[in-house]
Parts: C-alpha cells; structure tokens; sequence
C-alpha cells in the first residue's frame, strides 16, 4: 500500500530539515505570541509539541504548512520559504504534508470513504480511489464498518482516525497533527499513537501536538522522539525530565 | 483571473469528481435558472424593440432624405409659368438630384380617392405638385425656401423632415432605449450571479477550507462553482429566450399598415439575434463567478 513507498529519505539531503523554521516570530496582532523560533525537522524525526492550552501549538503547526505566514523570520517547507509560494503552489506543497487539524472538519455530505479519499480525488488520482489502498487505510485505522457512513455520524474518536487516515492517503512526507488524541479516551490515543508511529517507522516525519504528557511517556517507549515545549514564548528542546 | 482561458474547454466538458465536492444547493439553483430565464425573456423583447425600431427609423430616414414637395399655388394663369420658375431655382439648387413636375394624369391619379376620376384639373385652381428626389446629402430646405419667396411667389416647399424628423429621432431613441435595456439586462444578470455565487461560496466556506487542506487548487474549487453558475445561467436563458421568441412570434402583425406597435418582432436574420443571449448570458456567468471565487478564495489560506 502506498504507505509503504518511502520518499522523504531519498527527497531530502540530511542536513536539510523537512520543515525549517529561523527566528520565526508570530503575532496575531497584539503581542507576539511567539518569538524567535529556531527548529529543524529531520527528515524521519518524531517530534512531540507541548505548551499550556493557549501557549501557540496550533499557532505553531499553521506556520509549518503555511495557513500562517511569520510575522518574522522564515518558514521552509521542503526548502523553499513559504511567503514566496504562490497559492497553487501551497497547494502542491499540502498534498505532501497531511494535517490533522484540532477540529476535524470533513465535507459532511460525502462519505467517511470520500473523505479519506478527499486528496486523492482533488490531485486527479481519483482512479486510485477504487484501488485497495483505500480498504487498507480503512482496515487500518479501524474504519471499515463507517466507510458508508456520513462524517457527522461518527464519534470523537472516530473523527480524528479518519482525519488521520485523510492525513496519510497521499503517502505524505510529513504529518502534522495537533492533539490528535484530544476527545478520546486513553485505549484509544494509544491506538492513534501506535498509527503515528507506524508512519514514522515507514520513514514520515511527524509532529504531533499534545499537552497529554503520559502519552509523550508512552512513545518514548517505542520511538525516538524529541519533545518540544512552547514556554514564554519561545520554543525549546525539552530534556528527559517529563 | 483564476479560470484561464485554455481550461474553458475542460470546465464545460465537466468533471464528476470535481463537481460533487461542492454539496448540491437545491433552492438557490433555482432560484439562479428562474431569474436568467427571466432575464432571457425581457432581453429577448428589448432586442425586438431595438431591432424594429431601427428598421423603422432607417425607412423614415431613407424616405426622408430624399423626398421633398414644393405646391405651386397660383392662379391657373399663373400656374405653369410659376412651375417652370420653380423648376429653374432648383436646377441650380446644390443636392438636388432630380426635380419633376407632375402631369395632370399624376395629380388626377392622387386626387380621384377624394373628387373622383373626372375631375377637370385644367378649369380648377389645383396647386401643381413638384417632386424633389434629392442627392444623398441632401439639400438646405431654408437657402431654398429663401429663394422660392423672391422668384415664386405661389411655390411653398413641403419638407418632409418637417413633421417627420421627430418621429425619426424618437425611433432612433428607441433603438438606443432597446440596446441600452438589453444591456442592462444582461449586467442584471452579472449581478445576480454575482450575488448567488457570493452566497454559494459562503454557505461553502467550510468546504472550501477542507479542500484547500487536502492540496486542492484554487482553480479546481473555482471550477466546481463556475461550472455550476455557466450552466444554470445557460439553461436558464435558454428557456427564456424560447418562450419569448414563441411570444414574439405569436404577435399579431399588422398586414401591410403602418403601425408601430404591430410591427415589433423579428425580420430575417434578426430572429438569430436573441439566441446569442444563452452564449452570452453563459460567458457573464462564467466571468462573474471566477471573479466572485477568486475574492473568496483569497480570504482562505
Ligand atoms: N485567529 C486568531 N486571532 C487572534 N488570536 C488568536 C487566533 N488564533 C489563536 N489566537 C490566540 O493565540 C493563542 C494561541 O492559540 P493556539 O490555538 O495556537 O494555542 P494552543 O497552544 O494550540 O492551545 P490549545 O492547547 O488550547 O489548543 C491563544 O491565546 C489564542 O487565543
Ligand atoms: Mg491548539
């Protein structure tokens, strides 16, 4: 399945990050809300972003897929800064970087199935839809029985597996996920997680947002991940002290 | 403009896919076809208006510019002398093509409808008619009036342009009027869709982030919507300007008369004019819609 093709060691030199972020500042128009910002995602890394509600993780993922342009500094994705892309270009740009969102949101009158397939169907692959690969994705994030189904008939928990499987289709080389585990219980954010890290087992970068330090525990199990911590603003390496 | 022109061909050919991103919108769907048919329909009468009135005026104005009479009122012994004067004055006349007294058999002809054939015009004082048939720019009915006064006294030149003149202008106003309501019509149109496709776009705002999430171009989502719009807006003025051409053709003509009212319809190829509207209604849609998707689309990362 397509998860298994593994691009972003071959795509990317090592001493390039992913998503590179250099003296980045944000500001929603009062204060900075976040300031000079210095972090390189490693092609394959597995990085935790934690902070206090309201300290500016989601703030922080808008910038790495460019929802949000730096009030300072510069944002690169795949190299290149993201206040210079065009439009169809950021476009191009998020086919190879799958997002969960905080708020899911899908097209509630097309099915989960549809949905997962979504960027698929908007790149012109449409006709990979039918292929197994979506009975796979489904398959794995436990998804089957509600393919039918329409998105606002599905659970909390359900909503951010098909986010995450919508997130992943494309075979992306980053995923971004902001509190993927927010409105489920602990089995469940544990099964989330095991998805996540099976990604980055195949070789995905991955950034995953969450103030739930037990599950940082967790991972730190299984895969190697660094933990980021958003604190007075500014965003630092956090040590093994959890 | 976010819908080049190369991919008009692929945006009418449709795209399924493409099109069922955007939820259906049944209502306001019908409420876009109802109005351009509605449209389509008043434009196809601003069109017959428009288009009868300038044949109008081009007759009157045809009629008008060459054709004038002078009377020669005289005394029957006065009369032929004061005929051949007259003719003389507009030999010279610059624009004058041609000048022609008429014979007595012409003025017997033009006068049996009221006095009957046997009418003695050589015993009566019956003004002589001169018939002016003029050059193209014709010429200035004032310097010639001037100068029948001093050398024919009985002659009175009857300008037609006199009391024809203002029916011409106001048939040439009309034809502007005509023109001037189809075109609004049609910025009607501009608007309307304008107005339905700011409406779509924000009763789709959260569809359109979705799509923009998952690496969707603008072009793309712009497409669903304009494809839409171009074709309820097509549709639409199809019917229209079908039940109006049948309306138009329905009209009762007024045989040979000269009336203006019975005269409002089509002639010829002019029936092929109103069924440009679709085409064009069609193009205002497809342009007002990319425009309206282009503003929106900007305001969502
Ligand atoms: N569009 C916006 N306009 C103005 N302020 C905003 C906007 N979005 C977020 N903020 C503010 O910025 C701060 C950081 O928000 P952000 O969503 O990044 O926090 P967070 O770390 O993701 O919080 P949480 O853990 O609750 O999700 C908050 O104080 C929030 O109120
Ligand atoms: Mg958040």
């Amino acid at each position: 399945m397509m998860l298994r093709h593994n691009r972003s060691n071959k795509s990317n030199r090592t001493d390039t990050g992913v998503i590179e972020l250099e003296n980045v500042a944000y500001s929603y128009g009062g204060g900075e809300l976040l300031s000079d910002i210095t972090v390189k995602l490693a092609p394959g890394s597995f990085h935790f972003l934690t902070g206090p509600s309201g300290a500016g993780k989601t703030t922080f993922l808008k910038l790495c897929y460019g929802a949000l342009l730096p009030t300072a500094g510069h944002v690169r994705v795949f190299g290149a800064d993201v206040r210079t892309l065009e439009r169809d270009q950021v476009a191009l740009m998020r086919r190879k970087v799958g997002v969960v969102h905080q708020d899911v949101q899908f097209l509630d009158h097309l099915s989960v199935a549809d949905n997962v397939a979504l960027p698929l169907t908007v790149s012109g692959r449409h006709d990979e839809v039918a292929g197994p690969d979506l009975g796979e994705l489904m398959t794995w994030v436990g998804l089957t029985d509600r393919a039918t189904g329409l998105p606002p008939e599905l659970s909390g928990g359900e909503r951010q597996r098909a986010a995450l499987a919508r997130a992943v289709i494309m075979s992306p080389d980053v995923v971004l996920a902001d509190e993927p585990t927010g409105n489920v219980d602990w089995d469940m954010s544990q099964r989330l997680l095991q998805l996540l890290i099976e990604l980055n087992r195949m070789g995905k970068t991955v950034l995953l947002a969450t103030h739930d330090l037990s599950l940082i525990r967790a991972a730190k199990a299984q895969v190697q991940a660094r933990v980021l911590r958003i604190s007075n603003r500014r965003v630092q390496l956090a040590g093994a002290d959890l | 403009m976010i819908i080049g022109i190369r991919s008009i061909p692929a945006l009418l050919k449709g795209d399924r896919q493409a099109d069922r991103v955007v939820p259906p919108s049944g209502f306001t769907a019908q409420l876009t076809l109802f109005t351009s048919a509605a449209m389509a329909f008043l434009a196809v009468f601003a069109l017959a208006l428009s288009l009868a009135s300038g044949r109008l005026a081009a007759r009157w104005g045809e009629e008008l510019a060459q054709t004038a009479t002078i009377r020669i009122v005289a005394p029957l012994d006065q009369r032929a002398m004061q005929t051949a004067a007259a003719l003389r004055v507009l030999e010279t006349t610059p624009g004058v093509a041609e000048a022609r007294a008429l014979t007595d058999a012409e003025q017997q002809a033009l006068l049996a409808p009221w006095f009957g054939q046997d009418l003695p015009l050589d015993t009566l004082p019956v003004p002589r008619l001169i018939e002016i048939t003029s050059e193209t720019e014709g010429f200035a009915p004032i310097g010639l009036r001037l100068r029948l006064t001093a050398e024919v006294p009985g002659a009175i030149l009857d300008d037609h342009g006199r009391w024809r003149a203002p029916l011409l202008a106001a048939a040439q106003r009309l034809r502007l009027l005509g023109w001037g309501a189809a075109v609004l019509i049609l910025a009607a149109v501009a608007a309307m869709v304008t107005l339905a496709a700011n409406a779509a776009l924000a009763a789709n705002a959260q569809v359109i982030r979705v799509l923009r999430l998952v690496g969707a171009t603008d072009s793309y989502i712009a497409q669903a919507f304009v494809r839409r719009f171009t074709w309820r807006a097509f549709a639409g003025s199809v019917a229209g300007v079908v039940i109006g051409l049948l309306a138009v053709w329905l009209m009762p003509t007024g045989g040979d008369g000269p009336g203006f009212l019975t005269g409002i319809g089509f002639e010829g190829a002019g029936w092929l004019v109103p069924l440009l509207l679709p085409f064009i209604s069609g193009a205002i849609a497809l342009v007002a819609t990319a425009y309206a998707a282009g503003r929106a689309l900007r305001t969502i990362s």
